[in-house]
């Protein structure tokens, strides 16, 4: 389905995850991030971000104990950073799926 | 010319497989095989399951490894040290050096409740339990055999995890089991999950996700374990949220062996890293790795290491005679899913498609159904335990069912071909 973030139609899933990561930028990230109540993004967050996004396009699963491990932060500033699910709704501000299981 | 070597690590599921395979492929004289694994016994682990509700006893899902070892296969039963790439030799703990032309990794994975803090402690396997485990099953077992209810939490630390869907069907079997007892009013059943749901993928939840409430089973998302207080009987997680529990069955963090780690090729989890398609490591050309030791994003399951034997074994032919390795693994993974009342589900699936409705193995036939619930699928999913024992690990193959998955009798939607 198609959603209308920043004044432009994004491709998404019905939850909201971006399924084309090339209509992805920083200005959709953050319209993102105020929806999902994470506010104004900082050099943090970016750096959480962008190394999310590294991850991802190197084919690797991300799980919150890998983000902890990252070196970038830990579990409990990305709890801080990104309040509720931090890995569900740091993948939907970075414009990754989602993570799931096999069903 | 001397024979050359191919070594196997592991004697599981996926090891066992490939020295089926390889032995029936290639020639004595020109290859020696061996298997190592410091283990001497081979679970029929899917039986981990059901050894908790007295559906299989602790007999009929446990033989000696070396009755699957083909005769001419070397079966080493050492503790392995690590691997060193560069000189293609493996160490064993007691120092023996094995080296090798080919190396197969099927070392699997495992618990490691170690992990979080009060998982291990003064409660384990007294009132914390794991079913992963032949241990764990079993002590879960003596457990409820004489539990008289309270608050029972089926939890998931982190994924991955072996067969995502097996902590669901114990909620399931769980559920059924209190019931049979006639005590499922003294028993309040929690899924506690890492994820958003306890259907993840968008089909399967709204196809499934009836399942959970129709069975009183009570839901927390996006729970991630920090600790685990003993005294108070609690689950803590790192967003405040907290899980008060009686009985508390949980499905510990899954790491890959420790050679794996020692031998510093491993990610953060010890698995190791291997082309998706190929199954050739990138560690190095003449290392190729199978089934839960991989870091590949297919389930870690039974049927996805039996696929990627037949896969695997064309691939190490195909290197063996210097030709690019052409077989591709596709993710392949197929499941019964245990809903209790005598039911399973059968998924599935692959890389790139999710589980959806259908028939299988032949389209618009069946005769099984693909997520819908039936007893044909429970007796698919108890039957398969002699299929398991006779047939995959003697390395023969499953009449009609193909290691990569079959688009024909899937009820695909927007499927633009």
């Amino acid at each position: 389905m198609e959603k209308l973030i920043n004044g432009k139609p994004i491709l998404v899933t019905e939850e909201g995850y971006l399924t084309n990561f090339t209509q992805w930028d920083k200005d959709v990230a953050q319209v993102i991030a105020e929806e999902e109540g994470v506010g104004d993004l900082s050099p943090k967050h970016w750096d959480v971000i962008n190394y999310l996004q590294y991850q991802f396009t190197h084919n690797v699963p991300l799980t919150i104990r890998k983000v902890g491990n990252s070196g970038v932060t830990d579990i409990k500033e990305f709890y801080s950073l990104f309040p509720g699910g931090p890995l569900k709704k740091a993948s939907k501000i970075a414009g990754i799926p989602k993570p799931v299981s096999c069903i | 010319m001397a024979a050359k070597n191919i070594l196997i690590l592991g004697a599981g599921s996926a090891g066992t497989m490939m020295a089926n395979h390889l032995k029936h492929k290639l020639h004595a004289d020109e290859w020696n095989i061996s298997i190592v694994d410091e283990a001497v016994t081979h679970y029929y682990q899917p039986g981990f399951l059901f050894l908790p509700f007295g559906i299989y006893d602790e007999q009929e899902i446990q033989k000696p490894i070396q009755k699957f070892i083909p005769h001419g296969i070397t079966y080493i039963n050492k503790e392995i040290d690590k691997v060193v790439p560069e000189e293609n030799k493996v160490i064993l703990k007691d120092t023996t050096i094995l080296p090798y032309d080919i190396l197969i990794i099927a070392t699997g994975c495992n618990i490691a409740p170690e992990e979080v803090e009060g998982m291990q402690a003064e409660l384990w396997h007294k009132d914390i339990f794991d079913f992963y485990s032949f241990e764990g099953a079993k002590a879960l077992h003596d457990k409820l055999e004489f539990w008289e209810g309270g608050k029972m939490v089926i939890h998931i630390t982190e994924m991955p995890i072996k067969c995502p869907v097996a902590p669901l069907e114990f909620a399931f079997l769980a559920d059924d089991f209190f019931k049979h007892k006639g005590m499922r009013e003294e028993v309040e059943i929690t899924y506690v999950t890492p994820l958003s749901g306890a259907f993840t993928k968008p089909f399967a939840a709204k196809k499934l996700g009836h399942l959970i409430e129709e069975k009183g089973i009570k839901l927390v998302t996006d729970f991630y374990v920090e600790r685990i207080d003993n005294k108070n009987k609690q689950l803590l997680d790192y967003g405040g949220q907290v899980v008060d529990f009686d009985l508390l069955v949980t499905v510990p963090l899954n790491k890959g062996a420790a050679c794996i780690g020692r031998s510093g090729f491993g990610d953060d989890l010890n698995y190791v890293p291997t082309n998706k398609h190929t199954l050739q490591t990138t560690v190095k050309d003449n290392i190729f790795a199978i089934g839960d030791a991989t870091a590949l994003p297919a389930s870690k399951a039974g049927s996805v290491a039996h696929f990627e034997s037949e896969i695997l074994t064309e691939n190490i032919l195909h290197y063996i005679h210097g030709e690019a390795l052409k077989a591709h693994f596709d993710g392949h993974a197929n499941c019964f899913v245990e809903t209790g009342n005598h039911k399973a589900l059968l998924i599935d699936f692959n890389y790139e498609q999710e589980p959806v409705e259908g028939t299988f193995p032949f389209a618009g036939v069946g005769p099984m159904s693909l997520m819908e619930e039936s007893m044909l699928n429970h007796m698919g999913k108890l039957g398969f335990k002699w299929i398991y024992w006779n047939v995959l690990m003697r390395g023969r193959t499953i009449p009609f069912i193909h290691p990569n998955m079959q688009k024909a009798g899937k009820k695909i939607p927007h499927e633009a071909e």
